[in-house]
């Protein structure tokens, strides 16, 4: 009973990508766009299989700039909202400059880190860890300050100091507004990296995509777009599986989410 | 180690510009079990705060001596009327909670909440989640996990009142018998669960409240229901708390 009901949970994504793939195959059949604006199915699926040589290359390395990004904006985020939380005097001068570094639009930060960084991966990493680092930073920060007024008694009556407290009762009680915080990291990740690529830069999908587009290859373009969306997919269940790993006790609420 | 006797001078608690008490003065004798009755709002939550020193947003002040001079941190332990356990901790390490949040938990730390498990009953449930226990099965591991502090004195605020009234009962019985022989001071509005469980009964009441002893029934604890004294005195106690609002 219960592995069908995980069968049909498996199915129905696939079968709604099915549906998906047959309306762009209607509506190119019944229109007529031409095939340079909108490409067929078969077509983009042909160009994966021929062009997989290139688009595996440049697959890798956006994969590194992502998973780069992820990681080190995770630690960064998590390092800032422990700090923000364990230091009252951090709290008053950094919180209202957190806040105000959301008001620049990321986009216009990518030209300044190519010009500084140069064209290699480092910007790419740097604007992807700028992407996921505030999303985890204030869910973080959030979760380490709402922990229940009860957990915090016992925390005392057991004699913890400040240092105790943060890692063992508030950072846990935080997990779940932080897991909410990740899974926006997760999905924001790519963007940072593709935004980075698309300023400048001599390889990644971002890079092939615009190449293909100025080549007028534009099944190419959508089959380095289709691997994007894949890597973000993956990306997304990979941090859900981990983080539902981190929590066993939620395992079903998170499911559920999920 | 025998549990110390507890001295309350100078107790002043002021809501807004509200003083609830002023000056209050209470004793706790060694090794007793004392009931703080009131109505919601007089302040006895506030009080029991106040002596194990927890954080609380109104002014306050408070004099706390023990009976042999030593300072009661380090051996006090608390219980609250929501059970506090933590979801991402087994049952069995919630009873130990205190060890796993110092650092220091050892294998004997184990034994020694697992047989506190068996004491309250659940001992089949040490290794699930505590997600998965009714409310008072929770409340039992939140009495298992006030046991194992080792503590000479107890301080709980309405520990059984989120538990329906069989559980209750039973958790009387189980905490009379399992805490004894330590100093406890206990928050209740249940005048019932003062009458069965309490050596001393202490009501807070009038504006600003003062503490008015009141002589606990005799007979061993938990005293039965069905003791004519206890039905009697509950309805006295109901009688004079409730004139308390008229005061």
């Amino acid at each position: 009973m219960r592995s069908r009901a995980a069968l049909g949970r498996a199915l129905r994504p696939l079968l709604a990508l099915v549906v998906l793939v047959a309306i762009w195959q209607l509506t190119l059949s019944l229109t007529g766009v031409p095939r340079y604006i909108l490409p067929s199915p078969m077509a983009v699926g042909q160009a994966l299989i021929e062009q997989r040589g290139l688009l595996a290359h440049h697959a890798g390395i956006t994969a590194i700039e992502i998973v780069a990004g992820l990681i080190g904006g995770i630690l960064l985020g998590l390092t800032t909202a422990l700090a923000l939380a364990r230091f009252r005097a951090l709290r008053r001068t950094l919180l209202p400059l957190l806040l105000i570094s959301q008001a620049i639009p990321l986009f216009a930060l990518a030209p300044i880190l190519m010009l500084w960084l140069g064209y290699g991966l480092g910007p790419k990493i740097l604007m992807a860890m700028v992407i996921i680092y505030f999303p985890v930073a204030s869910t973080g920060y959030d979760g380490l300050r709402q922990t229940p007024q009860g957990w915090l008694d016992l925390a005392q009556t057991f004699g913890l100091s400040r240092r105790q407290r943060l890692l063992k009762v508030q950072l846990p009680a935080a997990l779940p507004s932080l897991a909410s915080g990740l899974r926006m990291a997760a999905s924001a990740a790519p963007i940072g990296a593709v935004i980075g690529e698309w300023v400048g830069s001599s390889q990644g999908l971002g890079y092939l995509m615009l190449n293909a587009n100025a080549r007028l290859q534009i099944d190419l373009m959508f089959a380095a777009l289709v691997v994007l969306v894949a890597f973000a997919v993956l990306l997304y269940f990979g941090v859900d599986a981990a983080l539902r790993l981190a929590m066993p006790w939620q395992r079903d609420r998170v499911a559920d989410h999920g | 180690m025998p549990p110390p006797g507890l001295f309350v001078r100078q107790a002043s608690l002021t809501f807004g510009d509200r003083p609830l008490f002023h000056e209050l003065q209470a004793r706790f004798d060694a090794g007793s079990w004392t009931c703080l009755l009131g109505r919601s709002g007089s302040g006895k939550s506030s009080l029991l705060r106040m002596i194990a020193s927890l954080k609380l947003p109104d002014n306050h002040h408070l004099d706390l001596e023990t009976s042999d001079g030593a300072p009661l941190m380090g051996r006090l332990a608390w219980m609250a009327q929501q059970d506090l356990l933590v979801p991402w901790q087994r049952v069995i390490s919630n009873v130990m909670l205190s060890a796993h949040w110092q650092g220091n938990a050892t294998p004997r730390d184990r034994q020694r909440a697992e047989q506190l498990l068996a004491q309250v009953g659940l001992a089949d449930k040490a290794n699930q989640w505590t997600g998965e226990l009714s409310g008072g099965q929770r409340q039992r591991v939140a009495l298992a996990r006030t046991l194992f502090a080792n503590a000479s004195v107890v301080l709980m605020d309405e520990p059984f009142s989120a538990v329906d009234a069989i559980t209750r009962l039973e958790l009387h019985e189980l905490a009379s018998q399992l805490l004894s022989e330590r100093t406890v001071i206990m928050v209740t509005h249940d005048p019932l669960e003062a009458l069965r469980l309490a050596d001393r009964i202490l009501v807070l009441q009038g504006e600003p409240a003062r503490l008015v002893p009141i002589p606990a029934p005799g007979g061993s604890r938990p005293r039965p229901l069905d003791n004519s004294e206890l039905q009697q005195r509950q309805a006295e106690l109901v009688t004079q708390l409730r004139e308390t609002t008229h005061a």
